[in-house]
């Protein structure tokens, strides 16, 4: 054994690249997962094209999974890769820039020849000088394919299904190279692939044999030790993506409630694995109705609210605008719904596997007459669970529709989460019409200060009423094309959800308070925030945060907060949206913009450059 | 339905009007057939409370105002949708879907073949006036070719849905026709329909006085209505006419209009109707019967058992609750892959 040295890391990057069909993604849940288990915060984010097998070897087809691994708290899934595994020359061309200075690149040797790199589009038969990479970052062949090969001789599968499993050899090198020991993934392939012995016994073989060749390595090869967090509250935790956390925020909610959950969605990417989750969730009395279109997943949730259930849809950007006038339904049958939008990059088709922030205008105002929402986005993969309870919360208590901004990357994206248990969470104490008392009755009646109507359904007798989009006559609930009246309801459906405000906790401002500059971000993007802005208070900047998850309202404190700094910076996946709508809300700030559109999350290095340039 | 012939001494056409004034054209089609579904509501025995009416946009959406159970009045052509929402979340419910030509068949298009194909089980009214009324004469999926509308100056030149063929292509398993005039048959039909399980399709013809005037004359005259329908009726012979004298028979593929007496004919040469067979093919021949030649085809075409699609749902929730050790939320969170840090 020659293991030359251990280096002792806070925190780490690797990222994992193929084709899509190499299995990269299972290949980097498994590392960050068992990561997790030994004790460290991860935070994962999976990278794939559109196409489901682009043409194999092509850049067009690459498949990548990045996990980050700290023995202190971490936010992001980082910017550049400590290693890079490559399974082929189209993974190094498309992470050739994304690798640390003195970072190391594992490539797998048995497909970088001649016409690997005529698939990847390379000129010369030296890719690494052709990408001009630096040679400070530690270059590692390993002959992948053919150790696998060799590794599964004597189990008479043929040659693509043997190849299949290089994936698991680079999983154990990897889990040497970090210093795991491999019990704890062969652990998760038992559960994974426990009714197929042969296929179980294939991949554990593979596993064992990368790590010992990674043990036998002879080169001078510096292994990693990433240690413990003892940051991270202590608890139960396990390791969730934004989507399923989503899901199980409206199950928490619906059970709190006491009502059914329906859910009704059109396959869209990248929010389909709400659907999903939901869809496999017939245990808990989920009802999911895959629609024939996004605006029947809309509807058909509109018509299972008013029947009394929690209802839902789950969608992204171009599924919100096909929503957009059932939206205005529920506003005005003041029915409560959870709207979804795990946003992509647009406009139109766009770029549908990569993440935005773009949609944000279309939730606020993309209706048709004054059509106020409530409008709320989630930061993180774990908080999606948080922020799906309370807007399920919102919409039930305040008899509203609710949209739910996620993106991409949380939704796709892991982080750690402390399992909740049901009892720990909030009340959800919907506005029921009360039997017995006439002023309930009326579809129109509702609680005078709130502005929340009652809340009564078919199969209750003595509430039976007549709803709909046609404007009511604030008293009688009859339909009213009275010129007041219009004008009274409007200005009532906009004061029931101002209203809210009262319930929404103050926006926090993290970082160095007292700040020369505050940074202003919304949704998704809290990660990548969080820790530029530690970074530049670390290195004696003074710098805050201050980050949104409730948009429409605001907290009561927002106006107050922004308007305590002189400089204020407002970083978003767009052109500027929130910055637009901020504008109109807090006067006489001058709000300064760092905007990118690119379909990818900012990277923690762009930011602190912004920002040191503007202090 | 035992319990049904008990309970309809319960409710009379009375306890399901609402107090609201309605507000159709005077003379219009859909009163007629509003008044029979209040009688048939009642029939049916099915207590207001637990009955939901919903509509899309359009004349004869405005129906739910009209009824004192609940009512949905939606957006344009998404009433299938909703009403889909309603019965899979409260099965327990009796769902009527009121909707039009335009609303259901143009804009709803898509939401009403898949309806059908899914058997949700609602009742449909489709009135069906060959016109946009509501915003005042344009010709709509159902218009005859030809016809001169206010968006058709010089005719239409395009070729109308006949809603019976889009109910069979999308697989429905109940196709019914009734007359907004003839309330006696209108009223059993729909009483047939809201028995039915699954999605209950009844294309109402109705006249509207003010586009379109006399749609249905041909076959409305109450003079020579009985020679130009023909009421079918489950395991009858197809007879109609005034005299009861004539019926329909089999020529080769087609259906031919033959005279009892006249050629050796007599009424058991007659076709026995069946609408509960599977196969499409003779309720198609039914249903595509056009004048002059042939009578129109009026009630029950089609009634075949098949699952719907809301207690589908709810059976194999059931299926999978019952094997499953997953009850509650906390249940959920323990099979996480878990660890404490």
């Amino acid at each position: 054994m020659d293991k030359t040295k251990t280096t002792e890391l806070d925190n780490v990057v690797v990222r994992f690249s193929g084709d899509s069909g190499d299995g990269m993604q299972l290949t980097g849940t498994l590392f960050s997962n068992l990561s997790a288990i030994l004790g460290n915060e991860i935070s994962t984010f999976p990278d794939f094209p559109s196409e489901i097998r682009a043409p194999q070897g092509t850049v067009g087809g690459v498949s990548g999974f990045q996990v980050h691994l700290g023995s202190s708290k971490i936010y992001t899934p980082g910017d550049d890769a400590d290693v890079l595994v490559v399974m082929n020359p189209a993974a190094l061309k498309v992470n050739a820039t994304g690798v640390k200075k003195h970072g190391v690149i594992i490539y797998d040797v048995d497909s970088f020849e001649k016409s690997d790199f005529e698939k990847a589009g390379f000129t010369t038969e030296n890719p690494f000088a052709e990408l001009s990479i630096s040679d400070t970052i530690q270059l590692i062949p390993a002959p992948l394919s053919s150790l696998t090969q060799s590794s599964l001789d004597g189990f008479g599968f043929d040659n693509k299904t043997v190849l299949r499993s290089k994936n698991m050899f680079a999983l154990g090198l990897i889990c040497w190279l970090f210093n795991r020991p491999i019990d704890q993934a062969i652990h998760f392939l038992t559960n994974k692939f426990g009714k197929k012995p042969t296929i179980l016994e294939a991949n554990v073989k593979v596993l064992t044999d990368g790590f010992n060749y990674g043990n036998n390595l002879h080169l001078t090869v510096s292994t990693f030790l990433v240690e413990k967090s003892h940051e991270t509250p202590k608890g139960k935790y396990t390791s969730i993506s934004g989507n399923k956390a989503t899901a199980w925020g409206l199950i928490a909610a619906a059970q709190k409630a006491g009502l059914q959950l329906f859910l009704g969605s059109y396959p869209i990417t990248p929010a389909t694995d709400i659907m999903h989750e939901l869809a496999n969730r017939k245990d808990m009395g989920v009802k999911v109705v895959q629609a024939e279109d996004e605006i029947a997943g809309i509807t058909s949730a509109i018509g299972a609210a008013f029947a009394g259930s929690l209802a839902a849809t789950s969608t992204s950007g171009p599924g919100l605008a096909l929503k957009a006038e059932a939206i205005g339904l529920a506003v005005m049958a003041e029915l409560p719904l959870v709207v979804v939008d795990v946003m992509r990059g647009g406009p139109s088709t766009g770029l549908p596997t990569k993440t935005e922030q773009t949609d944000l205008l279309q939730a606020l105002y993309g209706r048709n007459g004054e059509s106020p929402a409530v409008v709320m986005a989630a930061g993180t993969p774990d908080d999606c669970f948080h922020y799906a309870y309370m807007a399920s919360k919102i919409a039930l208590e305040h008899m509203t529709p609710v949209i739910l901004l996620t993106d991409a990357f949380i939704g796709n994206g892991t982080s750690l989460w402390k399992l909740p248990k049901l009892a720990d969470l909030a009340e959800i104490k919907p506005n029921y019409a009360k039997a017995g008392t006439e002023d309930t009755t009326k579809v129109t009646s509702r609680d005078e200060k709130s502005k929340v109507r009652y809340w009564s359904f078919p199969g209750k007798e003595g509430f039976g009423h007549r709803n709909g989009g046609l404007e009511k006559d604030y008293a009688t609930g009859c339909i009213s094309t009275d010129p007041f009246n219009h004008e009274k309801m409007v200005n009532t459906r906009q004061a029931k959800v101002d209203y809210i405000s009262n319930f929404l906790p103050d926006v926090k401002v993290e970082g160095n308070v007292d700040a020369d500059m505050l940074v202003i971000g919304w949704g998704g993007t809290h990660g990548h925030l969080m820790t530029a802005v530690n970074n530049l208070n670390k290195a004696g900047k003074k710098i805050a945060l201050a980050h949104f998850n409730f948009i429409n309202p605001l907290p009561k404190n927002a106006v107050e907060v922004i308007q305590g700094y002189k400089k204020v910076v407002v970083c978003e996946l767009n052109s500027g949206q929130f910055a637009t709508f901020l504008r109109s809300k807090v006067p006489g700030v001058e709000f300064l913009q760092y905007n990118k559109v690119q379909g990818q999350p900012f990277t923690v290095a762009e930011l602190e450059a912004d920002f040191s340039e503007l202090l | 339905m035992e319990t049904t012939e008990v309970k309809s001494v319960l409710y009379t056409a009375k306890d399901f009007k609402s107090d609201q004034y309605v507000r159709w054209c005077p003379g219009c089609g859909d009163y007629a057939v509003l008044n029979s579904l209040q009688k048939v509501m009642a029939d049916l025995g099915i207590a207001p409370h637990n009955t939901a009416v919903v509509s899309g946009i359009g004349c004869s959406s405005r129906l739910p105002y009209y009824t004192s159970s609940y009512g949905f009045h939606t957006i344009h052509g998404r009433g299938a949708a909703v009403a889909t929402g309603v019965k899979v979340a409260n099965p327990e419910l009796t769902v009527w879907q009121i909707t039009g030509d335009g609303d259901c068949l143009a804009i709803g298009g898509n939401h009403f073949i898949h309806s059908v194909r899914r058997n949700v089980d609602i009742n449909v009214l489709l009135f069906n006036n060959q016109i946009y009324g509501l915003t005042k004469g344009q010709y709509s999926p159902t218009t005859k070719k030809g016809f001169v509308t206010k968006s058709s100056p010089f005719g239409t030149v395009e070729r109308p849905f006949r809603p019976a063929e889009l109910t069979f292509g999308a697989r429905g398993t109940f196709f019914a026709r009734l007359l907004d005039v003839d309330l006696k048959n209108a009223q059993s039909t729909m009483l047939a329909a809201a028995k039915h399980k699954g999605t209950s399709l009844v294309e109402c013809l109705v006249n509207c006085v003010i586009f379109n005037d006399g749609a249905h004359d041909w076959l409305a005259q109450r003079d020579t209505r009985a020679d130009r329908l023909i009421f079918l009726e489950d395991g009858k012979p197809m007879i109609f006419g005034k005299d009861r004298d004539k019926g329909l028979v089999l020529n080769g593929f087609n259906l031919k209009v033959v005279t009892i007496g006249e050629n050796g004919v007599t009424e058991k040469d007659l076709l026995v109707h069946d609408a509960t067979c599977e196969d499409t093919t003779l309720h198609f021949k039914l249903a595509m019967m056009e004048g002059p030649d042939m009578p129109i085809a009026m009630g029950v075409i089609r009634a075949v058992e098949d699952e719907t699609y809301d207690r589908a749902v709810e059976a194999q929730i059931a299926e999978v609750q019952a094997k499953s050790k997953i009850k509650t939320f906390d249940d959920l969170i323990s099979t996480c892959e878990q660890w404490e840090m």
